[in-house]
């Protein structure tokens, strides 16, 4: 600008030139509100809407159910532990993201994921195919003390994972919640949701027992492993059946 | 205050948002350095659940945002938005309300994140209650706002009051939008959006959370306490015109450039990344506009504290408007995606750009809010530097982490077809270094803000100058 058309004062005096800017919207306040609402709303409007067609939701892969209701349990710790600030679950379509972690991450693959858990850093690993990477005792080891599976970690430990309980009655709430939000649960009766959890868990504990890790069924730790233990597991099966087509 | 009769404005209320500013910016900054310290040394997470990384580190984000910045926005618009209308608030009880009401939930949040209450969604982590009352307190405070304009005194709205404005009702938007669930419990809830559209609801919300609460309400600010602080005029109208409609309209579409190689549909990742890209011209248009208001005044630049805290403030505007476009580029971004590199973009944005404003801003402010001089010249000088040197460090250790480690997660072995670096722990354990040179340029810029608040607390208990020599 050659000539600045500048303000001509201090803010208060504000001597700016009569502009059609001015006469049309600096004089109409109700107006100028209006327009910033339109003009701040174009943008969301054209980018969400769309979002909700099938491309985007379960429809879209084959073979992908949703978290057993344990593993929902062991999410809500992830989330409460804020584990998404140090590790992704999004694999990205790239050759080192799929050496390193396998399949990329499909859409389809997290359509049940209330909140989503993509993450933005991996101050650790991505953890999308965590599941049936290492086995539970390695799980086990390494939340409680992450050097002695991972030398030089800086993960901080998490010792109340295996003192404090998961209560039933969240889990079952949760459940219904998930319902709600239209991921497909075909009973999410309380005695259904209980049957599940302890069946889940007892096999994890046995399972456990015969690494020589002492565990109770409803330590927090328990629905940890269960959903660390799920993570990408669907979608690596639905890819692989679908790569053997 | 007695004064206060005497002056037609509310100044209460932007004395009293000046304190929380300068309050929770100490806190919040010093919880950054804690968790800076946990990524360098581990067992300063303490063993405790309530100190550990994961949830310390949505406290700090939220304390500097929605606490630091926040009031920081709520102090300037109280002292600009009054003088510019030449009106008093539309209603003090509002204002009051307002203030009460944020820092209550200020408090809430800090109690409810280290807890592990939280929704889970970054930069939104606030439970359901808290998001309601922030969404009561909000509606107060725009009542206020539009209120107070529909009384106004002068007849047109100046360049500060469209960006005063277009924050908030971005935000309402914003959060409303992104804050919907569905709750079990008084303390959670599950988002109502599934998975990846989850994300772009959340990025949407995230990047324009930065857009219209860390960079259109700066603007005002800087529209009003520039001109004010240089005494010149602001260099361009028609360039104000310009930018402010651009920014509206161009701000909102690039959300999807936090979710690049993502499975979000590509059609998504390419507006995302398009508009990012044009967003740069509106972005320079503010930052040129600024700095020219200096022309013919760069002189007092040298010996002017104030204006040097605007400028470096406005220069590093200019800088992470650039890059934040370069890195939404999709080359670009395969790199810098996941690594430090956002972490040294985001800070050079808020310890460049909203945390310079604000300090200009309140050191301006603070000596015409209290009648008194500023205590001590001297410790704003050494904020400035331990703040500018504090933010090169911080920013040049974040950027040799993040690329570091973004080129040993993508080295591939040529001979073999396999990873360079296919222990993960290895491109870890490399940026050490860099945690601790952060460590330090964080511990600087809140050294800085330790010592803006010691002066102020010295200036407002020095002794007053008589009121009639203040104009």
């Amino acid at each position: 600008m050659s000539t600045p058309s500048n303000t001509g004062g201090t803010p208060e005096q504000n001597g700016a030139p009569e502009s059609l800017h001015r006469r049309l919207l600096e004089h109409r306040a109700l107006l100028f509100a209006g327009l910033t609402t339109v003009g701040i709303s174009v943008g969301g409007i054209v980018e969400i809407v769309p979002m909700y067609s099938a491309s985007a939701g379960p429809e879209s892969m084959e073979g992908i159910n949703p978290y057993t209701p344990l593993e929902l349990a062991g999410r809500d710790i992830y989330i409460r532990e804020g584990c998404y600030n140090c590790h992704s679950q999004m694999i990205r379509p790239m050759r080192a993201e799929t050496l390193r972690y396998g399949e990329w991450t499909r859409a389809g693959e997290v359509a049940y994921d209330h909140p989503f858990q993509l993450g933005s850093r991996r101050i650790g690993p991505d953890l999308q195919r965590e599941g049936g990477r290492y086995p539970d005792s390695w799980h086990y080891e390494h939340m409680r003390d992450p050097r002695s599976t991972s030398p030089g970690s800086i993960m901080p430990p998490y010792p109340w994972l295996y003192e404090q309980k998961y209560e039933m009655d969240d889990i079952v709430a949760t459940v219904g919640a998930m319902q709600t939000l239209g991921v497909p649960y075909t009973d999410s009766s309380d005695a259904a949701v209980r049957q599940s959890v302890t069946a889940q868990a007892g096999k994890i504990v046995a399972g456990l027992k015969a690494s020589n890790a002492t565990v109770a069924e409803d330590d927090e730790i328990v629905a940890m492993i269960a959903y660390l233990q799920r993570l990408g597991v669907d979608g690596k099966a639905a890819l692989a059946k679908r790569s053997a087509k | 205050m007695e004064q206060n009769s005497a002056r037609p404005y509310d100044d209460d209320i932007a004395r009293k948002f000046v304190a929380a500013t300068v309050l929770w910016g100490v806190v919040g900054m010093l919880v950054g350095v804690i968790i800076a310290l946990q990524l360098a040394w581990w067992p300063a997470n303490l063993g405790l659940p309530w100190t550990t990384f994961g949830r310390l580190r949505p406290l700090h984000t939220n304390a500097v945002i929605f606490a630091f910045s926040a009031n920081a926005v709520f102090a300037g618009i109280y002292y600009s938005l009054q003088r510019l209308l030449r009106t008093r608030m539309f209603n003090d009880t509002l204002s009051r309300f307002h203030f009460w009401g944020w820092q209550s939930i200020i408090v809430l949040a800090a109690v409810t994140l280290p807890l592990g209450l939280t929704s889970g969604k970054e930069y939104a982590e606030l439970i359901w209650p808290v998001d309601l009352l922030i969404a009561v307190v909000w509606v107060a405070f725009a009542v206020n706002f539009f209120g107070t304009i529909a009384i106004r005194k002068v007849r047109h709205l100046y360049v500060a009051i469209w960006f005063y404005m277009s924050m908030v009702i971005t935000i309402t938007v914003l959060h409303v939008t992104n804050s919907l669930a569905v709750p079990v419990s008084f303390t959670k809830a599950y988002s109502i959006y599934p998975g990846i559209t989850d994300g772009l609801v959340q990025w949407w919300y995230g990047h324009n959370a930065v857009g219209f609460l860390l960079t259109t309400p700066f603007l005002g600010m800087m529209y009003y306490f520039l001109p004010k602080a240089a005494e010149r005029p602001v260099y361009s109208y028609r360039l104000s015109v310009i930018h402010f409609w651009a920014l509206v309209f161009l701000y909102i579409w690039a959300g999807p450039h936090h979710l690049l190689y993502s499975a979000l549909p590509d059609w998504a990742q390419t507006l995302g990344m398009v508009f990012s890209i044009i967003l740069i011209a509106p972005s320079w248009g503010g930052m040129l506009n600024g700095l020219l208001t200096l022309r013919g005044a760069w002189d007092r630049l040298r010996t002017d504290a104030i204006l040097k805290f605007f400028v470096v403030g406005i220069t590093f505007y200019g800088m992470s408007t650039f890059e934040g476009p370069m890195m939404s580029i999709r080359a670009v971004n395969a790199l810098s995606h996941y690594t430090d590199w956002t972490i040294g973009h985001v800070h050079s944005g808020a310890l460049g750009w909203v945390g310079m404003v604000t300090f200009g801003m309140l050191y301006w402010m603070v000596p015409r809010l209290w009648d008194r001089p500023l205590y001590s010249p001297n410790a704003m000088i050494t904020h400035f530097w331990l703040a500018t040197i504090g933010i090169v460090l911080y920013v040049v250790a974040m950027w040799t982490a993040g690329i570091t480690q973004g080129l040993m997660w993508r080295a591939i072995d040529e001979s073999t077809g396999l990873l360079q670096y296919p222990n993960f722990m290895e491109t870890v354990l490399r940026l050490m270094p860099f945690y601790w040179i952060r460590l330090l340029g964080g511990t600087m810029y809140l050294t800085g803000a330790v010592m803006m608040g010691w002066n102020f607390i010295k200036t407002a208990n020095s002794p007053a100058l008589v009121p009639a020599t203040r104009s």
